[in-house]
């Protein structure tokens, strides 16, 4: 039995040379999608699953000021090393941030987007980030730019943003009822004035979905961005699912709260905990009956830049592009040429895999085998759809689900590389420790390498790593050790009895 | 009559483009209000613009030297606490 790879798209909508064929979520509902917005998201990491591999974007922090506060934000965000949404090394001026982006541009070709996503609201700085936009339209017109906001002016800055052919904007929508905002948002600024309470969140809920329905009617993508909030927002957001859908928006994200003590946040401070994977999940799924998830998300700093989950920051400090001498010109030329060969590929890999469904379709005829449990696999990768990174290299697992449905991408789980553990992690708990806890739930780690000593405890922890698969296509690699264990008869007895065994 | 802002600030912009006296401008290492510029908003608004969007708990202070946001006033974090934290670090209170 060979399995199929769950959320591809139909034969009728293969040959668009879009190639929205995807092992998340999301791309397989982009199959169904007008060519025109398929357009729009095909190399848009944060938009589209199958993009965020191929595809790099970056943050510009120039929106340092905001209009309303977050329990989960601190506006103390002066951090290097942390990655998380709402930090930021630098405030850039927009005549700064215009000729990072140009420096990124030039230097990784693959970056196709420009978002401005604070470190503040990006629509409580109009100026500054107008400024950037209107810049870059015209010194860059071949980047993406894009916005996410908490929508409280939204409605005020639509006209402006479709001035400035931003088609992709991202709000975050935590709640449709005041009651569940009042726990979220302490206060906003609003008329001259600072509203709490109740009343606060009433405005803020009408003003998001006033904007989100007046960017749908203006054909601009919309993605709603939500965090998770247990025992505050978790059982109200597959509502805000549903509403968002309903008001043209193209994209949920259910993200993690993410809330340490050490990050000064009420949360933070005040305990509250975030949701575990098991329950992101569940949530992510619950609501993936109504819209289309986005499950991909790093959740990156307001400074990040490079492909998703990797930040290259670091190289584009203001006094290293200072330095820099940026042929745009020539640049756009590469960037021209990497972007149609990365379209290549995906074209090549895309007949492939529409070849191979078609056999799968026919064998699956002749021989459909009882139905058999479900099996969470974890992935090393640098990008590029492939099994590609090193055990004790990676800062991050994809997690992938096999099943007699198929395979589908379920989401990554952060850790400290493995081979720079050791002292980084300040916490007491080794490296190996942490991708250990991180890993709870996958049966096999696939990685294009490993070392000796994880595997053991790898092996101990109910893990079988697995480097036989380096430089495959990820779902296919996913697939292929699925049929192993079916073969080797490991797939009838529940995960439970296994671990116990 | 003015108010002041202090070494707490984060550099957050939001003030800067609400006073409607142009009081307050960028500096190093914070943003600062030209004493004689500002009227406290009295005439314009209700309540003191700076003071209205501010984050930061205790950024901007009064002549009596008295914080226009109280510790705990806009986080909602329990100032006994808050107080603890800055005293003794997270790692130790929490």
């Amino acid at each position: 039995m060979q399995l199929p790879v769950l959320n591809s798209e139909s034969s009728g909508a293969a040959k668009s040379g879009c190639s929205s064929h995807s092992c998340g979520s999301t791309d397989d509902q982009l199959g169904h999608l007008p060519e025109h917005i398929r357009q729009k998201v095909h190399n848009h990491p944060c938009y589209s699953e199958q993009a965020h591999h191929y595809f790099a974007r970056m943050h510009v922090a120039v929106a340092p000021a905001c209009n309303i506060q977050c329990n989960y934000c601190n506006r103390k965000y002066d951090c290097a090393n942390e990655s998380r949404p709402g930090v930021v090394s630098e405030v850039l001026s927009p005549d700064q941030a215009v000729k990072k982006v140009m420096a990124v541009a030039a230097t990784i070709p693959q970056m196709t987007v420009l978002g401005i996503a604070g470190p503040g609201d990006p629509l409580a700085n109009p100026e500054r980030t107008f400024d950037t936009f209107r810049q870059l339209s015209e010194k860059a017109p071949d980047i993406k730019l894009c916005v996410s906001t908490n929508g409280l002016t939204l409605p005020d800055c639509v006209e402006e943003l479709a001035k400035h052919n931003i088609d992709h904007v991202t709000i975050t929508i935590n709640c449709v009822d005041p009651d569940v905002g009042a726990k979220i948002y302490p206060w906003i600024f609003w008329n001259n004035r600072r509203i709490r309470g109740r009343e606060a969140a009433e405005i803020l809920i009408a003003q998001q979905q006033k904007g989100l329905e007046m960017l749908a009617e203006r054909g601009i993508l919309v993605k709603v961005n939500s965090v998770m909030i247990p025992g505050v927002n978790d059982e109200h957001l597959a509502e805000v699912s549903r509403i968002v859908k309903a008001k043209g928006a193209f994209l949920h994200n259910v993200m993690p709260l993410i809330a340490e003590a050490e990050h000064g946040t009420y949360y933070g401070v005040m305990g509250q905990r975030g949701p575990t994977h098991e329950e992101l999940q569940k949530l992510q799924d619950q609501c993936a009956g109504d819209m289309n998830m986005m499950r991909h998300c790093r959740q990156c700093r307001a400074d990040a830049v490079g492909l998703l989950g990797e930040d290259r920051g670091q190289e584009f400090t203001l006094d290293k592009i200072e330095a820099m001498d940026i042929d745009y010109e020539a640049a756009m030329v590469k960037r021209a040429e990497v972007h149609a060969q990365i379209a290549r590929e995906l074209e090549i890999k895309q007949a492939a895999k529409d070849a191979k469904q078609q056999l799968v379709a026919i064998e699956g005829l002749k021989a459909k085998g009882p139905a058999t449990r479900p099996v969470l696999m974890a992935v090393a990768t640098k990008g590029g759809g492939v099994i590609n990174e090193h055990f004790g290299h990676a800062g991050e697992f994809l997690v992938y689900e096999a099943s007699s449905e198929g395979v589908r991408f379920i989401g990554h789980r952060k850790t400290t590389p493995y081979c720079e553990g050791g002292d980084t992690c300040g916490d007491g708990e080794s490296a190996l420790d942490q991708s250990l806890r991180v890993l709870q739930g996958c049966e096999v780690v696939l990685c294009s390498k490993i070392g000796y000593e994880p595997w053991g405890p790898l092996e101990a922890a109910g893990i079988t790593p697995n480097g036989e698969h380096a430089m495959e296509a990820i779902e296919d690699a996913v697939a292929a050790v699925y049929e192993e264990m079916r073969s080797a008869g490991k797939l009838a007895e529940s995960a439970a009895v296994q671990k116990a065994a | 009559m003015a108010f002041e802002i202090i070494e707490s600030c984060v550099n957050c912009y939001a003030c800067e483009p609400l006073c409607p006296n142009q009081a307050i401008y960028a500096a190093s290492p914070h943003f600062l209000i030209a004493a004689e510029k500002c009227t406290e908003c009295i005439g314009d608004y209700m309540d003191a613009q700076c003071a209205s969007i501010c984050p930061i708990e205790g950024a901007i202070i009064d002549e009596m030297g008295v914080a226009l946001n109280a510790p705990g006033s806009l986080t909602g974090i329990p100032p006994e606490l808050l107080a603890k934290i800055d005293q003794q670090g997270t790692a130790a209170v929490l």
